[in-house]
């Protein structure tokens, strides 16, 4: 497991060197490197994942180690999907390592088998969790969208262009990329939340049971609901709407991480020791 | 062996006042070659002439006549007498004659380093020299491999990479906000040779509703009829704030004609939507606080310039990688222009046709042991003998007895015939 995990890392970090040269050189032919790699890597991830759901026959999310890659896989997913629908080459120098650092951390985790109750263990439980990941990544994105976009708009605004100017794609483009991934997202997120509620009703017999992930989640939605009814009302976008994509992930970073840290409730199993 | 010349002028050695008297149209192009092709001293030529420079590239077998020819040509055409341009004139002959054309054809030579038409200048005053038949084997070889050399230059280098006049600058700067210009809705406030250039960039780019605001309306009519655009009064401006994305100003105002809290209104009603305004007014038509806005960008003349003086530093200094290219060319073309002298070829000949006489020689002796050592210098004498033979009258031939009109390409078809070059 552990090799698999490293050929991973592998192909994501020459990934990212591959965008990185593809930043600076700007040719073409290091896009596509950073594409092909990017892809080998997610057909491993996408094999040692199946084979983990196998080997135990669970959705495989029972220890840190495990949600972290496929936290990984999610990013690399989602970015693969938008790579081939939108036309932002550039977005590889942020998704690439990401990944990379996604998977580096995964792989100095302990990847001890945690058996759940029943309860956490089922079909509905595993898409639930799939869903919202693979929303959580678009979020991961939009970010840093977000990111590139604030630094082009300051390359303009100050008007001392410099490395980026040339190198990063236009406003236009940045800021209806970062607006798709929020879309993806939010409905991702809706429906992966929608699913979690009537799965707790079902089987606890109510919707809403306190747990501070579902209190966070549900702020970390109205950030994003906040964000997406200013930019249709108002039209927030441009800067505003970057900013408010980087604070929104902000948010998301404190429901996955901090709340299983730092807090108790059902959602902890796997960060417990 | 015939030498490769270019006798020509340009915008470093000559004032506009003597380029535009010896400009060559195409049909005064075409006539002047084909005067050149009576000349007995020029054997290949062609002429080259934009609105920057004038170049004559020729073969000769002697330069100081054909100078001579081109000069009185030239005085003939234009019926100017030749004191009159020859101290401008710059002539350069052989390796600095193929490098100069290399570096025109490649832009490193224009007045704006890296401009793209030169190239398609070039290739049109050699369709006329083909045309005309006055390009030959020389000529030939150097035009494609200036084509090549160029296309190199452009490909490998960032010479033509940034915008080099301020109004283009200000178009490469909207499509870094708008991304595709394509329906973007454009107000001139004001008009100016300037401004006006910028717009018909625009439209160039496919921003197709222009909308101009002049303070006297009959002119603002007129402007607006020159771009397909619709004419509006000066006090409109505020309200069509709220439709356009470019602004283009460029009055005559003594203070802004847009202020930031104009703008800062009109960007709610429009959703925020960016406004991109260009600002060639001095002094300036719209409010510099307007840039600290959201979505709203302010670029003045002075950073325009800026823009510009940035980018030809860049051209400059991509245009030391296009110089090496053109050096590395010259040299594999030279190459090949010294080995269509006669002497080298017709040894080159021999040797190849000693090389394949000598190893068919040894396989043969090698099954007749029976021979003795006179015998075997016999059949070595024989086979040189008619090495010598057969090779007689090709050598009298290239060596100029059966070939006057032009050696070059019957030493370069020999060449080719007996596969002397890879």
């Amino acid at each position: 497991m552990e090799i698999i995990i490293l050929a991973i890392i592998t192909c994501y970090f020459l990934g990212t060197c591959a965008y990185f040269a593809f930043l600076i050189l700007q040719k073409d032919r290091f896009y596509r490197l950073g594409f092909i790699l990017m892809a080998a890597g997610f057909v491993f991830h996408t094999g040692s994942i199946f084979y983990k759901a196998f080997d135990s026959g669970f959705f495989p999310a029972h220890n840190f180690h495990e949600v972290m890659s496929f936290a990984g896989w999610a990013v690399v997913g989602v970015f693969l999907i938008f790579n081939a629908r939108i036309k932002l080459k550039i977005l590889g120098i942020y998704a690439a390592p990401l990944a990379t650092f996604i998977m580096a951390v995964c792989y100095r985790l302990p990847d001890e088998i945690v058996r759940t109750k029943g309860v956490l263990s089922s079909f509905w439980t595993a898409l639930h969790v799939v869903i919202i990941f693979l929303g959580e990544a678009s979020f991961a994105l939009a970010c840093g969208v977000g990111v590139l976009y604030l630094l082009q708009e300051r390359a303009i605004k100050r008007k001392r262009r410099g490395f980026f100017f040339s190198r990063l794609p236009s406003l236009n483009l940045l800021d209806s990329s970062g607006y798709a991934f929020i879309i993806a997202g939010f409905t991702l997120l809706t429906i992966g939340l929608a699913i979690g509620f009537i799965y707790a009703n079902a089987i606890w017999g109510r919707f809403w049971s306190g747990d501070p992930k579902e209190v966070w989640s549900a702020i970390t939605w109205l950030v994003y609901a906040a964000l997406l009814h200013e930019r249709l009302a108002v039209g927030w976008q441009g800067r505003k709407a970057a900013v408010m994509s980087i604070i929104g992930f902000a948010f998301i970073l404190f429901t996955f991480f901090g709340v299983n840290f730092l807090m108790e409730g059902h959602h902890g199993e796997f960060t417990k020791r | 062996m015939q030498q490769i010349l270019l006798i020509g002028l340009n915008h470093k050695t000559a004032p506009v006042s003597v380029r535009e008297c010896i400009a060559f149209s195409d049909d005064e192009t075409a006539g002047t070659l084909s005067a050149f092709r009576k000349r007995e001293n020029i054997k290949e030529s062609m002429l080259v002439s934009t609105c920057n420079r004038v170049e004559f590239l020729l073969t000769t077998d002697s330069a100081e006549k054909a100078v001579e020819s081109v000069k009185s040509v030239i005085s003939e055409n234009k019926t100017l007498p030749v004191s009159e341009f020859s101290d401008y004139l710059y002539i350069y002959k052989g390796e600095d004659a193929v490098r100069h054309i290399f570096l025109v054809a490649s832009s490193l030579d224009s007045m704006v380093v890296g401009e793209p038409q030169i190239l398609g200048q070039i290739k049109d005053a050699y369709r006329i020299a083909t045309d005309e038949k006055t390009s030959g084997v020389i000529l030939n070889r150097l035009m494609h491999k200036t084509f090549s050399v160029a296309k190199r230059v452009r490909t490998e280098t960032g010479i033509g990479d940034h915008a080099v006049s301020i109004s283009y600058a200000a178009i490469e700067l909207g499509k870094k906000i708008f991304g595709s210009l394509h329906n973007k809705q454009t107000l001139l406030i004001g008009a100016g040779e300037m401004a006006e250039l910028a717009v018909e960039h625009l439209i160039r780019n496919q921003a197709t509703d222009i909308l101009v605001a002049n303070r006297t309306f009959e002119r603002g009519v007129q402007l607006a009829g020159q771009y397909n655009g619709q004419a509006i009064h000066f006090d409109e401006i505020g309200r069509c704030l709220e439709t356009v994305d470019i602004i283009i100003s460029s009055t005559g105002a003594p203070g802004f004609v847009i202020d930031a809290a104009t703008v800062k209104t009109c960007m709610r009603k429009r959703k925020n939507r960016p406004l991109f305004f260009i600002d060639i007014a001095v002094p300036r038509d719209i409010d510099p606080k307007i840039n600290t806005l959201n979505n709203a960008y302010v670029y003045d003349i002075d950073d325009l310039k800026d823009v510009v003086d940035e980018n030809i530093e860049d051209r400059n200094r991509e245009a030391v990688k296009g110089r090496r290219i053109v050096d590395e060319a010259v040299i594999t073309y030279l190459k090949w222009y010294e080995s269509l002298d006669v002497i080298p070829t017709v040894v080159a000949i021999r040797n190849k046709m000693k090389q394949i006489a000598d190893a068919e020689v040894e396989k043969t002796l090698n099954g007749l042991n029976h021979l003795s050592e006179k015998d075997t210098k016999a059949i070595q004498k024989m086979t040189e003998a008619m090495i010598n033979k057969i090779l007689h009258h090709p050598t009298l031939y290239l060596k100029g007895n059966g070939c006057k009109t032009d050696k070059s390409s019957a030493i370069d078809i020999a060449r080719k015939l007996f596969h002397l070059d890879d």
